[in-house]
């Protein structure tokens, strides 16, 4: 079992045409993702890789039957494709492009919420089921198939709790990056509840950082509802008040306490979740609940 | 990207919201002749971007010319909260009854712009929001449809605003999400918002935060970015487009992807050791950017030794490594020690390209983290 996208999963491709998008896509076939089609304004009858490209995203959908979208579109025509995949519609779409302004998410975040479909990022690296299909750039080969769900914030971070995972011999149901942005589709609460309707997920590991009260939220959902056990990591315990760290989200708020790793790891803590000092430390954790 | 209070009472006065009249200067007498100018008691105001400038004492009124060349000798030049001083804003005191907070920010909870009004401004609003919550009236904004008046008057009427400046009030308040829409900000606030004895309503302090993914079509705050950056070395990652934060301890950190680089800082610290620096180079970076990245820490005089964190998923190591040993072959005697931990794409291929005579390498994050910590330390002794 797997969480957002598995063997069936009917791939589209938002700016296959580009470079990032032709070398992801070429990635994603690699790895075994069935890419159905492309959409491309003004592409419209090309192929990449004998993968037919479409002009709109509701023609790709209706004429090679696509589900969902990975969205490679640069930042400043991002938002009227994540439109554009909302209103075709599709049931999934995964939003990589980093830098999308906050003005422009505020706006897809309201259609987003009179559809169905299920956004995952932006600025994030994609969703992966292990030995059967991913999305975005995670780079397929750290991961191993198993039994620990994977929700997370940050790309490299992934990466990194990712590896530490599969050297140890424990492998992954499905890895969620949902983005590091002040504004995102799925959220921990989300991501969360869709592993603990997994009968396959034994265990989740959950990576967070400074910014927004995303992890405050997570944790009270974990008190409250989740049987399957938990460990988190918080990036940004030495970040000062006021800095953007990298990611738009990760910035600590002047007062109030909120938004900083210790508000996190205290209410993940109070929660039952023990929170590693380190990545490894995160593996610790996940093998003691295994 | 925060303006400074002098660029953001600029962006107001010519979106039409009223502020007293201000001169900058960045020498003494040229603050005396703009006080001069503009008409005594004017408040002399250190521009720097720090919370609290009153209080650390950047900013000072003064009755005549003597106290005004006194206030500026003693503001320009000073350290204010670690940032030097070179400007100060000379503006006509207003002579007030009254001080209210109106703002604008995210509600990234909701994904929706909330506009904020409190009759208790003047003070630090945080501390107001944390004990008494209730005392800041919150107007949730939809996004696509913008603010409509009766929402600020709404705001407005319901914050407990005086009668007389009610109308005006909320005209302002709109007229700032009109700006925060307009400008891709994220954060406006205007605190105090002054009234005075004759029901005029003035913006005596501004603070814009503008998004730095929009600047691509805000030319004119583009333009300010480089003003509104805090020292040179953050002009020189604006310049270089690279996420960068100093700090203050004596490590040096890069790395690929802000939880990546964010993990490396905490980990740092875990190990006994001190953060110099947050820098991101971001995805898929050639060997060009770590170049720079490599010559941006090294130009910071407080960094000791340098640790490179790569975990490649775009970013590929073989692209890293000739990035690295580029950047360090320029050096006759490489000025500070720097470890280097490459996993991910092209990591194997990376490593055999590295020059490990002038790089230390090791394989584990906590590795490189405890071998830059112990040569931080060993610079010191």
């Amino acid at each position: 079992m797997s969480i957002l996208v598995d063997n069936d999963s009917r791939v589209l491709v938002q700016g296959i045409t580009g470079g990032e998008g032709k070398f992801h896509t070429r990635q994603m076939v690699e790895y075994g993702t069935n890419v159905v089609a492309g959409a491309v304004p003004g592409k419209g009858g090309q192929e990449v890789d004998g993968i037919p490209v479409y002009d709109t995203v509701s023609g790709a959908a209706r004429e090679e039957d696509a589900d969902t979208s990975v969205v490679f579109v640069p930042p400043a025509f991002a938002a009227d494709a994540l439109l554009e995949a909302l209103d075709a519609p599709l049931d999934l779409v995964v939003a990589i492009t980093e830098g999308i302004p906050q003005q422009d998410m505020a706006k897809v975040y309201k259609k987003l919420g009179e559809t169905d479909t299920t956004l995952v990022g932006p600025n994030c690296p994609g969703v992966i089921t292990p030995g059967e299909a991913k999305l975005g750039i995670l780079p397929g080969n750290i991961f191993s198939d198993g039994e620990v769900g994977l929700v997370s914030r940050s790309g490299t971070l992934t990466y990194q709790v990712v590896d530490n995972l599969t050297q140890r011999g424990i492998g992954q149901t499905t890895a969620v990056g949902i983005g590091g942005d002040p504004i995102i589709g799925t959220d921990f609460v989300d991501a969360l509840e869709m592993f603990e309707n997994d009968p396959e997920t034994k265990a989740v590991a959950m990576c967070g950082e400074i910014g927004g009260e995303d992890e405050e939220e997570a944790a009270r959902f974990i008190g409250e509802y989740m049987d399957t056990p938990v460990a988190g990591f918080i990036a940004g315990r030495t970040a000062p008040p006021g800095k953007r760290m990298g990611h738009a989200g990760a910035i600590v708020s002047g007062g109030g306490g909120t938004g900083t790793a210790q508000s996190k790891i205290d209410a993940l803590n109070d929660a039952g979740v023990p929170v590693g000092d380190t990545p490894d430390e995160v593996v610790d954790h996940i093998e003691d609940f295994l | 990207m925060k303006l400074h209070e002098y660029q953001a009472k600029g962006v107001f006065a010519d979106a039409g919201v009223p502020v007293p009249d201000s001169q900058l200067a960045s020498t003494v007498d040229e603050a005396v002749a703009a006080a001069d100018e503009i008409g005594y008691p004017v408040a002399i105001k250190a521009q720097v971007q720090v919370g609290g400038r009153g209080k650390a004492g950047g900013i000072e009124l003064v009755e005549d010319a003597d106290e005004a060349r006194e206030a500026a000798e003693k503001i320009i030049g000073m350290d204010l909260k670690g940032l030097h001083v070179d400007r100060v804003l000379v503006e006509a005191a207003v002579d007030f009854v009254n001080e209210l907070y109106v703002g604008v920010t995210m509600d990234r909870n909701e994904g929706e712009p909330v506009a904020m009004v409190s009759t208790r401004g003047g003070v630090n609003i945080e501390e107001v929001a944390a004990e008494d919550p209730e005392a800041i009236t919150r107007e949730h904004v939809d996004p696509v449809f913008g603010m409509q008046s009766y929402e600020a008057r709404k705001a407005v009427y319901e914050a407990g605003v005086d009668r007389e400046v009610a109308g005006d009030v909320a005209s302002i308040l709109r007229t700032l999400f009109q700006l925060w829409d307009d400008k891709d900000a994220t954060e406006i606030e205007v605190n105090p918002l002054m009234i005075t004895s004759d029901d005029e309503v003035v913006a005596a302090d501004a603070v814009m935060n503008i998004d730095e993914d929009a600047l691509f079509r805000q030319p004119d705050l583009a333009k300010m970015e480089e003003e509104a950056a805090e020292d040179d070395l953050e002009a020189k990652a604006n310049e270089y487009g690279f996420d960068y934060v100093r700090l203050s301890g004596n490590t040096g950190i890069i790395g690929n992807g802000a939880g990546l680089v964010m993990t490396t800082l905490d980990l740092v610290d875990h190990y006994g050791g001190a953060p110099a620096n947050f820098l991101d180079i971001g995805g898929g970076a050639k060997a060009e950017r770590v170049t720079n990245a490599l010559d941006m820490v090294f130009s910071d005089e407080n960094v000791d030794s340098v640790v490179f964190n790569i975990f490649g998923g775009i970013t590929r190591g073989d692209e890293v490594a000739k990035g690295i040993n580029e950047a360090l072959e320029q050096f006759d005697e490489i000025p500070k020690p720097v470890v280097v931990r490459l996993a991910g794409t092209n990591a194997e291929e990376g490593m055999e390209i590295l020059n490990t005579d002038l790089v230390t390498v090791e394989k584990t994050l906590e590795d490189a983290v405890q071998r830059a910590v112990q040569y931080a330390e060993e610079e010191q002794q």
